[in-house]
């Protein structure tokens, strides 16, 4: 292990010196550089180790394009005639190419060629020794990542090259980047201590989480600067107290909005016409399943519309879950209506066959539903990390909520639905016909679940089972909330959500999650409906 | 409902000669062998299980083709025990006494085996359990092909720290037996190898958990000491998509933070876009990317079998084809498929694994085993990076645990014992 972190000091040092010989712009003959890429395809990682190390010393500017192959798993050792050529994948063959020279060789079938092995350490190795090749690149990105693999080995080595760089950086963020890399490198240095104290405070003004890994082992040394860093430390750590009560509440945000778009529907079903609609889930299930369908369609006929895939599933998943919603409503609980544990036994049974119908359709496993590029990453936001996944379904939740307070509240059908909860007979007797406002209402529940599935297929996995994790949440955000009150369920489930997640760090998230629970019982002993109670002649009744 | 399309080609057969001889016989239970499959086919775990079924009958199959055992062709009984850990032993119960099976292959989850187990003792049956598990556990009347924590997770470790320099270490894993006793067995390893607790850091999640992000930015946190960290995953099923997903989008790349993990083979990454996993790493006894004949071999039978090339095979697959294989070669050499006489013979019999090496069934019922660490590659298949140069011997009574590091196990005559306790010279007894 200190073996390993010698090496790699050992090649950046290489490094270092390779740069100084590249700055006269030497290449080295082919024929001495081609048994160097050769023994890239040692026996043992030690021996490729080895290699890229004895490659990095030539210091010829084809180097760094044929190590960052190696880290891309694009190096490959034709079995036949032993010889290293740089390959990509087309159909059965690798289209070859020389590694060196770049000329163009017959393609070699896949079970001709062995891959030449690369594991996470080498991979880091590369990174570091093509950094040091690469931090006075004409390109931006390439010195940026340099910067960042010299930020991660904090090798003092680097220092006398870092300076060179940083005095002639142009663009400032890769700037600003060096000379954290620098003040890292000087941390791990023996320099004076006064230098070091500089490096502390410019260390400790970057990124606070690299700053504290930097600074505590610097803590418990004597003099000046172990005082600096502890001071540095603890300076930090009453940012980071703060950033982490941000983070729980965002975070609980986030999982409170899942819990929101997964309840919404059943506040609907449950809340608001009373049916113990134990099938929920699995409209969620059925909705993230039209995603999928969605995507399939798309990437056999349209790939360039991937990125669209989700808006076209929105629409989809609503008239299908809906649909079936519908039918379920007309065909099974339109029967049972007044006797809720017999709902509650069917929907229960309906919930079981949509599962294994699915199961036998799609098969068990899991199916892949992929993130369009929106949805991938992460960005900053101070000293926590918000995914845009999850950022994206915070918004679509809220609006979803919006959208259905708005049908409610302003539409036609949605004047007639609150009619109905209210007072059926008398909302009967003004000429309503309360069957088919079940009905649609019923189905709206159910497309509302159906979209809840197409936001949820992008942090959850999809399979048959995906409803049963989210339907005792949903029941509990709905009772919790209020039975019959969209703005119960909105409270109720960004309220779970950020008490779990504030319960989680103390608590563990198991026993958080039993925690909440109790607390919900308690809360229900005391409040049997929920945070805001429905009040009105026909829920007394 | 098989009555007339049987007699029908019964008739045409008999013109044929000596045909209806073989045909008559398969239609009398009597005169074939019984074999059990109990795994789950629907519920949560049916996402793992119904490919062992598969597996199963694909290996009956084949033996049937090549004449069945001892002369009889072998018939599979497939139950479903849904997932639902006392169904199991209910259903192995009904597959012993009422369908008279001669052995039983299944179970996935630690629960379910601990149900069935008492099931199998009273009525002196035989089950091969191909899933890795947490050890700590023999029976005479159980054979466990899958890996014990020192054929996975304590080479796993190893390999981090040698290769990857790994000095702080998270223990991430489900709330359940598996995760929680492996945990154990690798902070006692840990410790034992000088590492401090401040440096390990143990996090249990609910089943089926989906919002990882404080996990994930609690690791990150963990992570940013200064000294090499990585993860041992033991986190299970379902719970591993998002937990990929949140590492992938919080920026948690294999270079900074590797994962390793015990329960993530090819089966779960199909569930997956593993271009932002690429390097994270699985320690099993076999991939489906091992490169041996035998291997090659299995995957074009099983791609045939299921007329799906797209199939991929996984760990637990391997260990059933060796439970199966082991199974027919202890009723060979028995010659019959009485229970006692076929647990006397198995123990010590060697098949062809499919990494191009042998398995044998040691006395302690467990086998030995390659140890492969592999990382993901971006088409969801592992590449290789570690291979043990020997085999390894399960472990069932793990060293590194106070109560058990006296025990052993032994089912041969005359110890037969499962956990005999070396200090006192007793069975059945942990030194106090």
């Amino acid at each position: 292990m200190r073996l390993n972190r010698l090496l790699s000091v050992f090649i950046l040092m290489l490094g270092v010196c390779c740069h100084i010989v590249q700055s006269h712009a030497q290449t080295v003959d082919d024929a001495k550089l081609r048994p160097l890429v050769q023994a890239l395809a040692g026996d043992n990682f030690e021996d490729t180790t080895k290699a890229i190390s004895d490659l990095v010393k030539t210091g010829d500017p084809r180097v760094s394009k044929i190590l960052d192959a190696l880290s891309a798993g694009d190096l490959y050792l034709a079995k036949a005639d032993k010889t290293v050529f740089l390959g990509k994948r087309d159909g059965s063959d690798y289209a070859a190419t020389d590694a060196l020279t770049g000329a163009k060789l017959d393609p070699v079938p896949r079970s001709a060629a062995e891959k030449i092995k690369v594991n996470n350490r080498l991979r880091r190795d590369i990174a570091a020794a093509v950094g040091g090749l690469t931090l006075m690149s004409d390109n931006i990105a390439e010195r940026r990542s340099a910067a960042e693999a010299i930020l991660k080995t904090r090798d003092p080595e680097s220092i006398p090259l870092l300076d060179q760089a940083i005095a002639v950086e142009k663009d400032a963020s890769v700037k600003a980047l060096m000379q954290q890399a620098k003040a890292a490198a000087v941390l791990s240095s023996d320099a004076a201590d006064d230098v070091k104290i500089a490096a502390i405070t410019e260390v400790s003004a970057g990124n606070s989480r690299d700053a504290l890994g930097l600074l505590t082992p610097l803590e418990n040394v004597q003099g000046p600067v172990g005082e600096a860093a502890k001071a540095a430390i603890d300076s930090i750590n009453t940012k980071l107290a703060f950033w982490n009560a941000v983070q729980n509440v965002v975070y609980g945000l986030s999982l409170g909005s899942v819990l929101l778009l997964a309840a919404i529907g059943l506040a609907i079903t449950f809340g608001v016409m009373g049916v113990i609609n134990m099938a929920h889930g699995e409209m969620v299930m059925i909705g993230a399943y039209t995603t999928f369908v969605v995507q399939q369609i798309i990437r056999t006929s349209a790939p360039g519309l991937f990125d669209y895939s989700l808006l076209i599933a929105l629409p989809a998943a609503f008239l299908v879950s809906g649909g079936i919603g519908v039918v379920i409503e007309r065909g099974i609980i339109r029967f049972l209506y007044g006797r809720p544990l017999e709902t509650l036994l069917a929907t229960w049974g309906i919930s079981l066959v949509l599962q294994q119908a699915i199961r036998s359709w799609f098969g068990a496993s899991n199916v892949q539903v992929g993130n369009p590029s929106w949805m991938a990453g992460s960005f900053d936001l101070g000293l926590i990390t918000l995914t845009w996944s999850r950022l994206w379904i915070i918004v679509f939740s809220l609006s979803v909520f919006a959208i259905l307070q708005l049908v409610l509240k302003k539409t036609m059908l949605g004047l007639r639905m609150r009619a109905v909860t209210q007072n059926r007979r008398m909302a009967s007797s003004m000429g309503i016909r309360t069957p088919w406002v079940d009905a649609l209402t019923f189905g709206l529940g159910s497309g509302i679940a159906g979209i809840a599935g197409v936001a949820l297929s992008q942090i959850d996995n999809v399979s048959p089972n995906l409803g049963q994790g989210y339907i005792i949440d949903s029941f509990m955000v709905v009772v919790f909330g209020g039975v019959g009150n969209l703005w119960g369920t909105l409270v109720g489930a960004m309220s779970l959500g950020i008490a779990n997640k504030f319960l989680e760090p103390f608590a563990g998230a198991v026993l958080g999650k039993i925690v909440v629970l109790v607390l919900i019982i308690l809360f229900i002993q005391k409040r049997p409906r929920g945070l805001f109670a429905l009040k009105g002649r026909a829920i007394e009744a | 409902m098989f009555n007339l399309p049987a007699k029908f080609i019964g008739t045409l057969a008999a013109a044929a000669m000596g045909a209806s001889l073989a045909m008559s016989p398969a239609s009398a239970a009597d005169d074939t062998i019984k074999v059990g499959i109990l795994h789950s086919l629907s519920g949560t775990m049916a996402i793992s299980e119904t490919t062992l079924k598969d597996t199963m009958l694909f290996l009956i199959d084949e033996q049937n083709k090549k004449g069945g055992v001892l002369g009889k062709k072998l018939e599979a009984v497939v139950v479903d025990p849904a997932s639902d850990w006392p169904l199991f032993a209910e259903k192995a119960r009904q597959l012993i006494e009422q369908d008279k099976v001669a052995a039983v292959f299944g179970c996935w989850t630690s629960s379910s085996r601990k149900s069935v187990l008492p099931v199998f003792e009273e009525l002196n049956s035989m089950l091969f359990y191909p899933v890795q598990y947490e050890g700590e556990e023999s029976s005479r009347n159980v054979f466990y092909t899958g890996a014990a924590p020192n054929q996975q997770a304590i080479p796993a470790v190893d390999y981090l720290a040698k290769e990857e320099g790994v000095e702080r270490w998270v223990l991430a894993g489900t709330d359940y037996v598996y995760p929680q006793t492996t945990n154990k067995i690798l902070k006692a390893y840990l410790n034992a190898k000088g590492v401090k607790d401040e440096d390990i850091m143990i996090n249990y999640t609910p089943f089926g958990q989906s919002d990882w992000q404080t996990i994930v930015s609690d690791i990150k946190k963990f992570g940013s000491t200064g000294k090499k960290t990585a993860v041992v995953s033991t986190i299970n099923g379902d719970a591993n998509v998002p937990f990929y997903k949140e590492l992938a989008n919080q920026g948690i790349k294999a270079e900074d933070i590797p994962v390793v993990a015990f329960s993530v083979g090819e089966e779960e990454l199909a569930g997956l876009d593993t271009k932002p996993l690429v390097g994270h790493l699985a320690a099993w006894n076999y991939f489906q990317s091992v490169d041996a004949d035998a291997n090659a071999e299995f995957i074009k039978e099983w791609h045939a079998y299921t007329k799906n090339d797209k199939r991929v095979t996984n760990d637990p697959m391997e260990a059933t084809y060796i439970g199966f294989n082991m199974w027919v070669k202890a009723v060979e050499a028995a010659g019959t498929t009485d229970s006692n006489a076929v647990i006397d013979s198995i123990v010590g019999t060697s098949v062809p694994n499919l990494s191009g090496g042998y398995a044998t069934m040691m006395p302690n019922h467990h086998i030995t085993k390659p140890v492969l660490i592999g990382e993901v590659q971006d088409d969801g298949q592992f590449d290789i990076v570690y291979q043990t140069p020997g085999l390894v011997v399960g472990d069932e009574w793990s060293d590194y645990l106070p109560g058990s590091k006296d025990l052993i196990s032994d089912w041969r005559k005359p110890m037969s014992c499962g956990n005999f306790n070396i200090v006192s010279g007793k069975c059945g007894g942990v030194t106090n």
